[in-house]
Parts: structure tokens; C-alpha cells; sequence
């Protein structure tokens, strides 16, 4: 069985972190898109550590019969994962964007630079380079 | 616009010192060639130079890397109508005098991208440190034995394209040391490469941007990436069928 230490200390833990996240969605410091992992995994911790006969439930059906809790660190650890995973993903979306708009810019820039030696009556509006995508 | 024109594309970081020279050699060859230097944010006068020598300057506001600057190149060359472009580096290495030689095939309508390698004839000119002849032969036989076709140097930069392959590559171009991965590109797409003999020369100027220390890594990261570049997805317009 669970010491009952355990599910208090782990049970305020994950209130905590729900509470800061909540937090920083309301000052607008972190986008709900961004959000919801952390909540899932707030909830998900919080569920464990407060439903005692769940952690032992699922402990047995996992063979872990010594330390109930490890089931806390093992489901922490695997939601942590999928939030690294999910922020990597982002990353590399973000760094995609990144080159394209720094194309972009490079690209407006030489367009500029004609259109001013050209003149005024040049300025004709046109598209800017396209990127088949 | 730019009928019978040919882009070159001269992707330079902080190439001062050597980027004069290789604009003033590509316009020297026989006057067909539009200059675009991709300045990759150097923080040296290479813009500058490279516009005093008369060529067009793309100037990136953040340094993206090889991959990134050259793809810049590939865009414009689209934008512009190009049917043809070359891309050689800004350090010197790559003799613009080769360029006819490697456009040659391109007219013939042998290949849609011809690269310059320093291997094809196996006689010796070119003699790079050991770290890195090891890496240019790993990869080689690696992109030989997954895409069944003999290349002998899948990391030059030196290549001229036709429409078809800038259109690629204006889309898809890898990022970091995007030669291999390049190559690869291009074989999965039933592009058809064709590899020529050039010589390199020394660099002029500044040093390269592969290190003896940096090789292992290097080594690691593009055959990852070699990989990724075989098993990735293809984006739908590119899985449309080849005209």
C-alpha cells in the first residue's frame, strides 16, 4: 500500500503544478495550445497520487508489488517525454518558419533595393516570391 | 525574363576577401551569368564587395546556414524564370572556370543536376585531410548502395541544375550540410545526376567550416540524416507525377 505521506505530498505536488499552469495561461505567459499537455499531465499525476486503490490497482496489473508509488514516477516520466517529444516538434516547426521568413526577407529586401534605384513609378504592386508549399 | 540566362548562385559567409574574385571570374566567362550571393548575415563586408564587383546580393537578416542560404539562391532562381543555375561557393574553392564544363550535360539535356566532383576520373588532384577523404568515401559508397546508382562525391557544392531541379530544391532543400542529403533528394525523385570531373583549388581565404574534431560528428549527423532523407515522406506537390 501506498504510505499515506506519499499521496499527500505527491497529491499537492500535482495541484500545484496545475494551479502555476493555470496561472501562466491567465498572465497570457504560456499559450493554451502549449497548455494542454501540462494540464493532462497535472490531472493524470493528481488522479494517481489521490485514488490510493487505483495506484495499487494498477501496480498489480503492472506486477509491481514491493512500491506502489514507483507508478507515480513511471507515469511522470512518460508524460514528461511526450511533452519533450511534442516540444521538439514544435521546435522544428518554429526553425522551418524561421528559414522560410528569413528568406523571405532576404528576398523582399533585393526587391526593395530595385524598386527604390528604379523609382517611384515602378512601384507597381506585385506578389511576393512564391514557395510552392 | 531570363531566357537563355544562367544564375549563378554563390551562397558566402564572411567571404570578403575571396568573394571579389569569384563574381569577377563567373562575369569574366562569357557574359551569360547572373551573380546572386546569398550573404548568409556575415558580419564582415561581404555584401558590400559582392555588390562592388556587380553581383545581385540576397542579404539573410539571420545566419541559416549553408542549407538555408543556397536554398535562398534556388528561390530567387525560380522566382526569376531561371532555366538553368549553378551554385558554387564563395570561398575560392570551386573554379568558375569549370562552369561551361559543368553545364554542358545540362544542354545536352543529359541530367537535370550535374555535379562537380573531384573523384569521377579517381586521379588523385585532389588530396583533402584524411578525416575528411574518409567522410567524402563513406558517403559516397552509402549513396551508392541505397540508391543503386554510382556517385563518387556526394559532398560538393559545385553543381548546375536545370528548372526541374530548382524547383526541387527551392522547396526541399536540407539544411546543415545539405550536400549528402541533397544527393539523395535528388536520386529519389528520378532526377537524373550526372557527375563531371573538376578540380578543386585551396581555399583563398578563412578556413573550412569542417574541422578535424567536428568530423566524427559530422559523419554521425549526415548519415542519420542520409537515412532520414530515404525513409522521409515525400510533401504531396513533390509526390505529384514528374512532367
Amino acid at each position: 500500500m501506498t504510505p499515506l505521506r506519499i499521496s499527500i505530498a505527491a497529491s499537492v505536488a500535482s495541484v500545484l503544478l496545475i494551479l502555476v499552469v493555470l496561472e501562466l495561461i491567465r498572465g497570457r505567459r504560456l499559450k493554451e495550445r502549449y497548455a494542454l499537455l501540462w494540464l493532462v499531465t497535472g490531472v493524470v499525476l493528481l488522479v494517481l497520487s489521490a485514488w490510493r486503490d487505483g495506484l495499487n490497482t494498477i501496480a498489480g496489473w503492472l506486477g509491481v508489488s514491493g512500491y506502489p508509488p514507483a507508478i507515480l514516477f513511471a507515469a511522470a516520466t512518460l508524460f514528461l517525454i511526450v511533452v519533450l517529444l511534442h516540444y521538439s516538434t514544435v521546435l522544428s516547426r518554429l526553425d522551418d518558419e524561421k528559414t522560410l521568413l528569413a528568406q523571405d526577407l532576404a528576398l523582399l529586401r533585393r526587391r526593395v533595393d530595385d524598386l527604390e534605384r528604379a523609382g517611384p513609378a515602378a512601384a507597381v504592386p506585385t506578389e511576393p516570391p512564391a514557395r510552392a508549399d | 525574363m531570363s531566357a537563355g540566362r544562367v544564375i549563378a548562385i554563390v551562397p558566402a559567409y564572411n567571404e570578403a576577401g575571396a568573394i571579389g574574385g569569384v563574381v569577377d571570374a563567373i562575369h569574366a566567362l562569357d557574359g551569360s551569368f547572373d551573380v546572386v550571393v546569398v550573404d548568409d548575415a556575415s558580419t564582415d563586408a561581404t555584401a558590400a564587395v559582392a555588390r562592388a564587383h556587380g553581383a545581385e546580393v540576397l542579404r539573410l537578416p539571420i545566419n541559416l546556414g549553408i542549407g538555408g542560404a543556397v536554398q535562398t539562391g534556388f528561390r530567387a532562381a525560380l522566382a526569376g524564370g531561371y532555366e538553368r543555375a549553378v551554385r558554387l561557393d564563395g570561398d575560392g574553392q570551386h573554379d568558375p572556370a569549370e562552369l561551361p564544363r559543368l553545364l554542358q550535360p545540362l544542354e545536352r539535356d543529359e541530367a537535370d543536376v550535374v555535379t562537380g566532383s573531384r573523384f569521377v576520373d579517381g586521379d588523385g588532384h585532389y588530396r583533402p585531410p584524411l578525416a575528411r577523404r574518409i567522410g567524402i568515401t563513406w558517403f559516397a559508397r552509402l549513396v551508392s548502395a541505397v540508391t543503386r546508382t554510382r556517385v563518387t562525391d556526394t559532398t560538393s557544392g559545385f553543381q548546375a541544375l536545370n528548372r526541374r531541379a530548382i524547383a526541387l530544391f527551392a522547396e526541399d532543400y536540407p539544411a546543415d550540410y545539405p550536400e549528402v542529403e541533397a544527393t539523395v533528394l535528388v536520386l529519389r525523385h528520378r532526377l537524373r545526376l550526372v557527375e563531371v570531373p573538376v578540380r578543386m583549388r585551396e581555399r583563398e581565404h578563412g578556413s573550412s567550416s569542417i574541422t578535424f574534431v567536428r568530423s566524427i560528428y559530422y559523419m554521425l549527423k549526415v548519415t542519420l540524416a542520409l537515412f532520414v532523407a530515404m525513409a522521409r515522406k515525400l510533401t504531396p506537390s513533390q509526390q505529384a507525377p514528374a512532367p
